[in-house]
């Protein structure tokens, strides 16, 4: 089955019009000096300090993600469109969580199953009924985009609960402007750096309605072993406030406090980066020993604000995933700007039946799997991995979607010989708290092995600058 | 601050100045390999080393016999002793990493490149590294950490648990230093003041770069009461435990002026400084001079855990 891939530098012989100032930065940059720019870029990366672990798999701790310095490119015109989708998905995502812990008129109405919501394992009984500041429980959207022509994106996922690599966004941009500032003034790019006083001002505007005076926001680490410590210390510092781990916060009366050489200090705004489950050993995993015992009951007498809010998972979960476009017409009364790829449920039996008759043809998920683990790509797979797949499916089909091979945009990249297209995806990163915010960028990830169309960092992914050109 | 990150700030520095002293051990204890000793010829000089290191015990569990290639790899590589140069600049770094937000870019640039040239050297053959060039290594990244401190770090409280923890530090490491005349074998009182005795006194010197220092400030002969006093009470020695407990004092003050409140770790340290200004050396060596720096380590962890308390628990209100 030959497919033709989008290629957002090419048509044909034409190079499309984002793409016109690279043209002769590429075509004069000798292999020498691209490798000259390459381990200066590495050296950067590493001396920075911005290293990731892959969950699970050992080795060096310090391993740096590869970072590619070809850009990816968006006109003025392209971004807009998609901006207007994130943030109207980012809306009808806030008032579907805000609805569900509510009175579920999205159910009442029959435009989502009840099972699905209220047997979500996502579904976190213990907030029914807590109505965080300003209603809003996602406060960092990380919408994943694809695109496969001109004007074609489609929403791979949503990620609503504490979506990570914002760091890179910053940093590769950081990265491009000391190594080649030519390019950025050539080119008129959209800048990308206010996105720290932003997400501060976001969650500052969403402190609770017992805090008076300037609010303390925090940021809530599992700790320095964390494979995103790094992002975690990077944003604190970028936003002037303290990153806390659990041990640093107490719960006294109706309030959270931290330990500082001070003596206590009074915390308003967590914006947390671990699970729900670790936040409150007393409500709920009682083992974990990351979060704050006490904390939920503060929060739910409006004593403190949690970002993500507690429950904020429900919404990013795959078998909701399909009913967004949904969630945008009965929240908003808008059309969707932003498309779904086709998706099949397993659950589902017509859809089930389906799935297994074209398993070669599709890629297949796990409902509440992420990072790339535990999927399968049809087109790709040996004949024992499909079949291996079928089982699982027939065995647990509540477990898994699946979704066409998207034929994903290219991108020129650097690779050994040359430059050569390479498939990439798009997260940005939508900010909601009293307004809804998004800064013109994202970040891009690109599969580095040829053909290869899984962008994961843990699967041979790297990340490139996201350019959003100035009118 | 969070009481956390004082924490961390406090033992990166105790840490980076560990290192130091270790490395520093190492090298006297190669140095007094070379001085022929007693009547019997040979004897290791290296045991005394490893007993002011703290670690002898958990050094004959593992190695057995003293010599030096057992030596080196426990006090500067071996990650199994906490103490070793390898750990302290492992641990130094990692807590530079938890406070990343608490430093400067030079800084880190100085402890994570201390970190990144610690794993070249343990890459490297132990055959093509020389215990000198491992101490001189050591002493270097101590200075540019320090350095980097010194230079481009805001005078807040961070900059304050770094130097209390490295002054704490030293205080203790000085007392060390000193003890391993004590543990070297002197195999009978008739030797004490003996030309091998100055030796041995000279190569402590040397061992804390102070033998320039010491002949600018008091010249002649070297006997042990000058060394006492310039180690032990001189103000103007770095090295001394008369300045290393002045720099807890000063920090522990600005500290305190900064939180407008006063401290109990703030009285006991005034005490102490107190105490060391009044000593003679003659009162040291009356008392015995191993019994007098035994004293006196308690008396800094007895400053350490009360720092602890108040600052790097957080206690609640």
């Amino acid at each position: 089955m030959a497919v033709t891939y989008f290629n957002e530098m090419y048509e044909g012989e034409e190079i499309r019009v984002p793409y016109q100032g690279l043209e002769s930065w590429q075509r004069n940059m000798p292999v020498e000096l691209r490798n000259l720019k390459q381990a200066e870029a590495e050296a950067l990366f590493r001396r920075i300090g911005i290293t990731f672990a892959v969950y699970g798999e050992g080795g060096d701790p310090d391993r740096l993600i590869p970072f590619d310095m070809f850009p990816r490119v968006f006109t003025n015109r392209e971004w807009a469109r998609l901006a207007r989708g994130i943030k109207q998905r980012a809306r009808a995502l806030n008032a579907f969580l805000t609805d569900v812990y509510d009175r579920g008129e999205i159910v009442k109405a029959g435009r989502i199953p009840a099972r699905l919501v209220y047997r979500n394992e996502a579904f976190e009984k213990a907030v029914v009924g807590i109505k965080p500041p300003k209603s809003v429980y996602s406060h960092i959207v990380g919408i994943d985009l694809v695109r496969t022509g001109p004007d074609e994106f489609f929403v791979l996922e949503d990620n609503c609960r504490t979506p990570s690599g914002v760091s890179y966004m910053l940093e590769n941009r950081e990265i491009m402007m000391r190594m080649f500032p030519s390019l950025f003034r050539e080119n008129r790019i959209e800048p990308v750096e206010s996105y720290p006083e932003v997400l501060r001002r976001t969650l500052a505007s969403v402190a609770p309605a017992k805090c008076d005076g300037e609010p303390n926001v925090v940021i809530l680490t599992p700790g320095h072993f964390n494979s995103a410590y790094y992002e975690h210390s990077f944003l604190a510092d970028m936003m002037g406030v303290e990153l806390v781990e659990g041990q640093d916060l107490y719960v006294e009366g109706d309030f959270c406090y931290m330990r500082t050489t001070r003596g206590p200090q009074r915390v308003d705004v967590i914006y947390r980066r671990i699970d729900d489950s670790f936040l409150d050993p007393l409500c709920f995993r009682p083992d974990s020993m990351l979060g704050v015992p006490g904390l939920m009951n503060v929060y739910r007498s409006g004593g403190i604000a949690i970002a993500s809010a507690p429950g904020a998972g429900v919404a990013d979960d795959k078998a909701i995933y399909t009913f967004v476009p949904e969630m945008v017409r009965f929240y908003l009364g808008e059309e969707p700007i932003l498309h779904n790829v086709p998706t099949w449920q397993c659950a589902k039996s017509d859809d089930c039946r389906h799935v297994l008759a074209n398993l070669k043809d599709l890629v297949v998920k796990e409902v509440h799997g992420s990072g790339g683990y535990g999927m399968l790509i049809g087109p790709r797979a040996t004949q024992s991995e499909l079949e291996n797949f079928r089982l699982r499916i027939e065995e647990n089909p509540q477990n898994y979607i699946a979704q066409p091979t998207l034929a994903l945009s290219t991108c020129p990249t650097f690779v050994a010989e040359g430059i050569a297209p390479r498939h990439v995806d798009l997260r940005p990163y939508c900010l909601v708290g009293e307004s809804v915010e998004l800064v013109p960028g994202g970040l891009t990830r690109v599969a580095l092995k040829e053909g290869s169309l899984v962008v994961n960092s843990s699967q041979g992914g790297g990340v490139k600058d996201t350019w959003v050109l100035a009118e | 601050m969070l009481s956390r990150t004082a924490d961390n700030l406090f033992w990166l520095g105790r840490y980076m100045e560990r290192a130091e002293t270790m490395a520093r051990l190492i090298h006297v204890g190669a140095r007094m390999n070379l001085i022929p000793d007693t009547a019997d010829g040979y004897r290791s000089e290296w045991e005394p080393i490893l007993q002011a290191s703290g670690s002898y015990a958990g050094f004959e569990k593992k190695y057995g016999e003293a010599v030096e290639r057992n030596v080196v790899s426990h006090l500067f590589f071996d990650r199994e002793n906490a103490s070793s140069v390898a750990s302290c600049i492992a641990a130094s770094r990692e807590n530079a990493r938890i406070v990343r937000t608490a430093l400067t870019g030079p800084v880190w640039d100085a402890l994570n490149g201390a970190f990144q040239e610690l794993r070249e050297l343990e890459r490297t053959p132990r055959s093509e590294l020389g215990i000198t060039q491992l101490t001189e290594w050591t002493a270097r990244q101590n200075a540019l950490v320090a350095g980097a401190i010194q230079t481009t770090l805001l005078r807040n409280e961070g900059y304050d648990f770094i130097h209390v923890g490295a002054h704490l530090e030293r205080a203790d490491n000085t007392s060390r230093f000193l003890d391993v005349k004590y543990y070297v074998l002197l195999p009978d009182a008739g030797f004490v003041g003996s030309g091998l005795d100055n030796v041995q006194w000279q190569t402590l010197l040397r061992g804390m770069q102070m033998h320039r220092a010491f002949h600018w400030a008091y010249g002649g002969e070297v006997t042990a009461t000058k060394i006492v006093d310039l180690l032990i009470l001189n103000p103007a020695c770095p090295r001394s435990l008369r300045a290393a407990v002045q720099g807890v004092n000063d920090h522990l003050d600005r500290l305190s002026h900064g939180h407008h409140r006063s401290t109990d770790v703030q009285s006991a340290a005034r005490g102490l400084l107190a105490e060391l200004i009044e000593t003679r050396t003659t009162d040291i060596f009356d008392r015995g001079l191993h019994e007098f720096l035994e004293d006196f380590k308690g008396k800094v962890a007895d400053l350490g855990r009360r720092v602890s308390d108040t600052y790097l628990i957080g206690a609640m209100a």
